[in-house]
């Protein structure tokens, strides 16, 4: 098995080659749409890494994660997406080994973490919510305090931060004091440090929270690159496409439940309409409007929003001109595409993102 | 191949473990991985907090010559001159020679006090370095333990360059001064060790000033340290027993000078501060695991 797998990984981590190096600079759309084309599967077959049953975690009285189930299978990009409180973070300290669970069952390489902590620790990366970096020392200098806390030699360890800082594009900065580093620097050393083992499980809480654009794609497109070398992602976001851009599978979670799972496509065939026609009003309560949308041509439901109405539809351009046929004139008319939002908004009746 | 839609770009990936270079052996490669030696772990904690100490040693390393600089030149020969001038010294010694095995034993106190108090919060709060290393093989027990090894390297330098300064002064009548650097240490640590556990438990720094006003400062006045305590009342001197300066202070006092001013014998006092050490290290494992492990 383990040679089988070996061979696998050498293959795949071939370098891309130049026609596929083309595509480079496709924007946030084409990209949405490139991963449409390449995720929705997960990996069959596969071993499960991470397995929970009844997962639960509660702070004093309160129930912050809610008895929840997942799997997640060697080589796959795994998400969970939910808005803040929902219990990511919590489960993610679970999986990670850091936070004991409260009940319910969790196997981590299939051993249990409160059992096997630190053996687990040692091999999955963890790239918490809160960077936690020693902003007195040098860039490098918290890279190579890490790595002698897996038990790496000072030799590999040196070797590794200069391969990291290569991959976290801080290279020149190796040897400055982190202190006065951007966030964005500062969030791509703790994903370069979370690396430092070469772990085959990475757990990335809200990884590009703080990151420009430019350099979330970048990151996205490192996390694909590692994905294609068989380590395991588990990453949490409150960003729709960046579930949508990375992850195979994944769950949404409200108020530490598992609301529903399935790679987004599906969530979004299943939960969603293939198109959306958003509509604003020039008025102070949108509420006054919804009748006025009811049973347009192709439309099955109208979500109500603060400041906007969404039309939920199989023909965005048809349910528009019926609308524009019977007179109403909204302020402005956008149709596009279902995202995980929706299939958010339609789950929880809340937006993911406020 | 799924990988021809994934957009990519120019740039490094850190490599996985099947490939053969020496970056990636051993721990680095997937798999179950050999576990850490005790060993390995407390060094790598203890090399953290070297590598902090190699940052900030200029600065700690001024006020480790220039305290008991300050404490010889205002205890030890501005005081000292007018006692023995009046008293003829205290108790059959100079007062240079009565005070200063007790001032050994006084800063041990404030160098652990330092070191276990607003430096620990800051590892809990603010640059989180507890948290961060939990997060790899080591566990708490580590993290606790590689720290208090670092800070007995403090109160070792702290110890030793005072002895020195001290000696150099003439503040020693002889060679049992050098008994005063562990007696320092290990007064040191009975202090350390049991505030780690105290820090361990506050959320604020704003505990810190009661334990700085209300224990630190009234022990460093009434442990014996520059009168003997049966110069207190008689109801005030039951508490310097139970406070870890005393018995520091007649160790160190009686090391270097072979005068003491009570009959409890030394290994009652050895005992009395490793007593401190080993409650003060049972409890702060539990307050370390309770804050750190949640
Ligand atoms: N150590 C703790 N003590 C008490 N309550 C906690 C603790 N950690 C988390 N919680 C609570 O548990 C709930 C879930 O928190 P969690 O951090 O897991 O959410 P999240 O989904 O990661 O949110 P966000 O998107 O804001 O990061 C929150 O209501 C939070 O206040
Ligand atoms: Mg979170």
């Amino acid at each position: 098995m383990s040679v089988a797998l070996a061979s696998i990984l050498r293959v795949s981590s071939v370098e891309p080659d130049q026609s596929a190096r083309g595509s480079a600079a496709a924007g946030d759309a084409a990209s949405v749409c490139g991963v449409a084309a390449a995720g929705g599967v997960a990996p069959a077959g596969g071993d499960v890494l991470v397995s929970a049953r009844g997962l639960t975690k509660t702070f004093g009285g309160f129930t912050a994660v809610d008895g929840i189930d997942v799997a997640v299978r060697r080589g796959e990009a795994f998400g969970f997406l939910g808005p803040n409180g929902a219990g990511k973070s919590s489960t993610m300290r679970m999986i990670a080994g850091v936070s004991p669970a409260t009940s319910g069952e969790l196997r981590v390489f299939g051993q249990d973490p409160a059992s096997h902590g630190p053996a687990i620790r040692a091999r999955l990366g963890n790239c918490p919510q809160a960077d936690m970096l020693d902003e007195e020392l040098t860039v490098q200098e918290n890279l190579w305090i890490y790595g002698r806390y897996f038990g790496l030699t000072k030799a590999q360890t040196r070797e590794r931060a200069t391969e990291l800082l290569e991959f976290a594009q801080l290279t020149d900065r190796r040897a400055d004091k982190v202190e006065p580093l951007s966030g964005g620097m500062k969030r791509r050393l703790t994903i370069a440090r979370s690396l430092i083992n070469n772990p085959e499980l990475l757990l990335l809480d809200e990884p590009t929270t703080g990151l420009d654009p430019q350099a979330r794609h970048i990151l996205w497109d490192r996390l694909f690159r590692l994905k294609r070398q068989g380590v395991t992602l588990i990453i949490t976001t409150h960003y729709m496409d960046e579930a949508e851009q990375l992850c195979d599978r994944l769950v949404v979670m409200d108020r530490g439940r598992i609301a529903a799972e399935g790679s987004p496509r599906d969530l979004i065939a299943r939960y969603s309409t293939r198109e959306v026609v958003e509509l604003r009003f020039d008025t102070d309560d949108h509420a006054d409007h919804v009748d006025a949308v009811q049973g347009l041509v192709g439309a099955s439901r109208v979500e109500l929003l603060p400041d906007r109405l969404l039309v939920y539809t199989d023909d965005g351009d048809a349910t528009s001109a019926d609308l524009h046929a019977r007179g109403v004139v909204p302020l402005s008319t956008l149709v596009r595409r279902s995202t995980l939002e929706d299939v958010f908004l339609h789950l929880t009746g809340r937006t993911l993102v406020d | 191949m799924r990988s021809a839609a994934i957009r990519p770009t120019d740039g490094p990936t850190p490599s996985t473990g099947h490939t053969s270079s020496t970056g990636r052996t051993g721990r680095s490669v997937h798999g179950i991985r050999e576990p850490l030696s005790p060993a390995e772990r407390i060094r790598a904690v203890v090399g953290y907090f070297l590598t902090v100490y190699r940052r900030t040693w200029r600065g700690s390393i001024i006020g480790r010559f220039a305290t008991p600089l300050f404490f010889l030149l205002a205890m030890g020969l501005g005081l000292g001159s007018l006692v023995d001038a009046k008293a003829g010294g205290v108790g059959g010694l100079s007062y240079l020679h009565f005070v200063v095995p007790a001032i050994v034993a006084t800063q041990a106190m404030w160098v652990a006090m330092g070191e276990s108090t607003y430096q620990v919060m800051g590892y809990f709060k603010w640059n989180k370095m507890y948290a961060a290393m939990l997060a790899t093989p080591l566990r708490v027990g580590d993290v606790l333990f590689g720290h208090l090894l670092t800070v007995v390297f403090h109160l070792a330098t702290a110890t030793t360059i005072f002895v020195g300064v001290a000696a150099l002064f003439g503040g020693f009548p002889g060679w049992g001064a050098l008994w005063c650097i562990p007696v320092g240490v290990v007064t040191g640590l009975a202090f350390a060790v049991p505030v780690f556990a105290y820090t361990a438990s506050q959320e604020t720094e704003d505990g810190f000033n009661v334990l700085f006003r209300l224990v630190v400062s009234p022990l460093m006045l009434f442990s014996g340290t520059f009168f003997p305590i049966d110069q207190l009342p008689v109801w005030l001197q039951p508490i310097a027993w139970a406070t870890p300066l005393w018995h520091g202070v007649e160790l160190a006092r009686g090391a270097a000078t072979g005068v003491v001013s009570s009959p409890v014998p030394a290994w009652v006092h050895v005992a009395a501060l490793l007593s401190f050490v080993g409650v003060g290290g049972w409890l702060a494992l539990r307050l370390f695991t309770r804050r750190l492990v949640a």
